[in-house]
């Protein structure tokens, strides 16, 4: 286990946390944690696993940058606006720290691709902005094994759970259909505070590193909702449900599906 | 009691907390359990919260002793990982 000079510096408030040390820190280099958007939760999640030095962050997004993003996407900024989000980001990230490689895909995942672009990362972080992408994430995370953390934001509230193949609950544990297009905000409705994502951002930032050290424990059948306006934590239990059709006893669900349904991108 | 030859020595000197105790911790995680670390500093608020955290990291302090005007020296026998 041999730092440099400048990472014993850099990490030094890491290395003096029993929780972590020389050891724990060599995991938090050697690591691999792709994230699903380069949007609100991306970036703060993104920025701390670099700052952190998780070696290697894998970005999926599709879209540029734009002006009416950067309320609240904090590695994007007013020059890189009209630049692909994943390249925005990886030059922040990168800045922050050179131990880290980013890979940015500027492509949208789907069922045809999900599967080969997580297939070399340790842990999947989901900050997608819409429910076919949430239930594609949650669906191939069980298929392949990889740990989810997943994230959602909306208005003035949060919610953070991690899911464990084989251990835990999923997404569709708590919730197993997708809602019909009618019952999610339209655009104009889905407004979100701007802070809000920097909470729930750096909770599942927190749930990636304590999958990464093995310490502590996770949101692993729990959901965590923060209620900015009434200044609320509730954590709430979320059994795997043996029924579910993807990680239940008998699932239905062993392929990934078409997830699409006319949904507004937000 | 015969005195118990340290298995690696590192030089801290010049360094300041928290970097005196961050050297130390990554010098002892490389060692195997029942080896002997010897820490020379001079910087003197280390000489006490050294022993103080490697204590509470499990860690047995084995010696303490101020050398000369400036510098310290600290033996610690690593106890676990």
């Amino acid at each position: 286990m041999e730092f440099s000079e400048e990472q014993l510096q850099r990490y030094s408030r890491h290395i003096i946390l029993p929780e972590v040390g020389g050891k724990g820190q060599k995991k938090l280099l050697d690591a691999r944690v792709f994230l699903v958007g380069a949007g609100g939760l991306g970036c703060p999640v993104g920025y701390y696993l670099a700052a952190a030095g998780v070696g290697t962050i894998g970005i999926v997004d599709n879209d540029t940058v734009e002006l009416s993003n950067l309320q609240r996407q904090i590695a994007h900024s007013t020059k890189t606006v009209g630049m692909p989000k994943t390249e925005s980001a990886k030059a922040t990230f990168e800045a922050l720290n050179p131990d880290v490689t980013v890979i940015g895909m500027k492509e949208r995942i789907t069922k045809d691709n999900i599967l080969d672009l997580i297939r070399d990362y340790d842990i999947v972080v989901d900050g997608s902005d819409n429910f076919p992408t949430r239930y594609l994430v949650n669906d191939a995370c069980i298929i392949a094994k990889k740990p989810l953390v997943s994230g959602a934001i909306l208005r003035f509230e949060g919610q953070v759970t991690t899911i464990i193949p084989g251990e835990g609950h999923c997404y569709r544990c708590l919730f197993e259909e997708m809602p019909p297009p009618g019952l999610v905000p339209s655009c104009q409705e889905a407004g979100v505070i701007g802070a809000i994502p920097g909470v729930v951002g750096s909770l599942q930032a927190i749930e990636v590193f304590k999958l990464i050290l093995g310490k502590g424990e996770t949101l692993k059948n729990a959901l965590l909702i923060y209620d900015a306006l009434k200044t609320t934590f509730r954590r709430v239990r979320v059994p795997r449900n043996p029924e579910c059709p993807v990680c239940g006893d008998t699932p239905t669900i062993t392929e990934l599906q078409d997830y699409d349904a006319g949904y507004c991108r937000l | 009691m015969e005195e118990i030859k340290p298995d690696k020595t590192i030089n801290i000197k010049g360094h300041v907390c928290p970097y005196t105790f961050v050297k130390s911790k990554i010098a002892i995680e490389n060692m195997e359990i029942g080896q002997v670390l010897e820490i020379l500093l001079d910087y003197e608020e280390a000489s006490r919260s050294i022993p103080k955290s490697m204590e509470d990291h499990g860690h047995t302090i084995l010696k303490l002793e101020k050398i000369n005007e400036t510098d310290w020296i600290i033996r610690v026998r690593k106890e676990k990982e």
